[in-house]
């Protein structure tokens, strides 16, 4: 069995470490280490993004990646996104906009509306539906996805010029 | 899906990565992006005995215009190109391409020397680099080698890198005015390979005829092919719709696809002439801007 490696990275603001083989995949170390089960294998191939989450600020799909290689990265998953008790904005929109049926997918689809955000705040439905190109859903069609997704985008810009103090 | 286990190592130079290529030979592979590389592990396709994960190498990741050519280092990834201001600015073809290779999160790994280095004629800037007259930098145990981009592909997954080498610079040569290019790909869903795909990079002279032209197919034979007749009858002739008619149609000619999955041989000729036809006008109506 080939050597062990020490891989520490920051999962949701806390650190986590352990020895694995460098064989295992990110997305096994994010599931069983910290038990975060949140983040989904979906295919398994590369193909759906179920598997999808933020690392160093840019979404990777972590069944195609070996957990060796995100040492010493900062990551978010599925779980970081409450805050305070408080579902973030993009997971409300997904309730409000019926974003989900069986939710598989709902995991990776948040991680990536999640980053389309915070490079674009107010986006286009085009740039949208481009943003989640690699996340498949087979339930919704993909529009309550895209309507969840403009929900939340309304909502953050509101709630940051409430926190600007504009009165508009 | 797990892959084989294999032994992990992390060079922190270029010369330390180049000294463990020798020392574990063809047990050995280089991963950049790892983006073919882990899902051809995964299916056990390939079962390297060690990976040498060349992500920490510093200084390996730019794109700058120096010397007369758009240099990318080896360890650019593909949103890298797609978000850089220099690329959107002149090279419309780079956009092009890099945009539609897979998703938005494998193009935040995969770099482009990567897609060239995999040797994969499904791969999409092997065509574009063809059609841009790209040289690539291989980097081994002597030194620096530059492969002009026409010698690189030898066949199916195999390309002229030797056993020591990486691949750590492609540079491509910066467009004289009137230049223009274009990338024209079907695919069947995004992520998918192209069903066919052509690059298109072309300068006009004073009087508005072809003075260069490149032109490269995606995934219609064992390696990316450069359309040469195309090439040849382009140059010198006035690229009206006549001209790009004939140019497609020589274009298709030189395709050597299989059929599978994405469909019959016969239809992805077909597919070539009019992809070959659009991305000739394309380029044509940029390189007159």
């Amino acid at each position: 069995m080939a050597k062990k490696q020490h891989v520490q990275v920051t999962i949701n603001g806390r650190s986590r470490e352990a020895l694995v083989e460098p064989r295992t995949l990110l997305v096994h170390f994010i599931r069983e280490v910290p038990g975060l089960t949140g983040t989904h294998v979906g295919c398994d191939t590369s193909n759906c993004g179920a598997c999808t989450v933020i690392l160093d600020g840019k979404t990777v799909k972590s069944c195609t990646m070996f957990a060796v290689q995100a040492d010493g990265a900062e990551i978010m998953t599925v779980e970081g996104l409450i805050k305070d008790g408080q579902l973030h904005p993009l997971q409300q929109g997904f309730k409000e906009e019926h974003g989900l049926q069986c939710g598989f997918c709902t995991p990776g689809m948040l991680m990536s509306a999640c980053a389309l955000l915070s490079k674009n705040p107010n986006p286009s439905e085009q740039d949208i539906r481009w943003g989640i190109s690699g996340n498949l859903c087979r339930c919704t069609g993909y529009q309550n996805i895209v309507k969840a997704v403009q929900f939340a985008a309304k909502k953050m810009s509101e709630s940051k010029t409430v926190a600007q103090g504009g009165s508009k | 899906m797990i892959p084989a286990a294999f032994e992990y190592l992390r060079p922190k130079t270029i010369p330390e990565a180049v000294a463990l290529l020798q020392q574990h030979g063809n047990e050995a592979k280089i991963m950049s992006g790892g983006q073919s590389l882990i899902p051809m592990m995964k299916l056990r396709l390939a079962r390297p005995g060690y990976i040498i994960d060349i992500n920490r190498i510093s200084g390996l990741s730019y794109i700058k215009e120096e010397g007369g050519f758009l240099k990318i280092g080896g360890l650019t990834r593909e949103a890298e190109v797609e978000a850089s201001a220099v690329v959107r600015s002149k090279y419309p073809i780079l956009i092009e391409t890099a945009s539609v290779i897979a998703d938005p999160q494998v193009r935040n790994l995969a770099t482009v020397g990567g897609n060239l280095a995999h040797g994969d004629p499904a791969n999409d800037h092997g065509a574009t680099m063809i059609a841009l007259a790209a040289q690539i930098v291989a980097t081994g145990a002597k030194g620096e080698r530059v492969i002009p981009i026409e010698q690189f592909f030898v066949t199916l997954f195999t390309t002229s890198l030797q056993q020591d080498e990486i691949l750590t610079e492609i540079r491509v040569p910066i467009p004289p005015p009137r230049s223009g290019g274009a990338y024209f790909k079907l695919e069947r869903k995004v992520g998918d390979f192209a069903t066919a795909a052509v690059a298109v990079q072309l300068t006009l002279d004073g009087a508005g005829a072809v003075q260069k032209a490149g032109m490269g197919l995606t995934n219609v034979g064992a390696v990316p092919i450069k359309a040469r007749k195309a090439e040849d009858f382009l140059r010198g002739k006035k690229p009206d719709a006549a001209t790009i008619a004939q140019a497609a149609q020589l274009a298709a000619d030189d395709a050597e696809p299989s059929s599978d999955l994405r469909g019959p041989a016969e239809y992805k000729k077909g597919l070539v002439k009019e992809l070959a036809k659009r991305a000739l006008s394309s380029a044509v109506e940029r390189a007159g801007k």
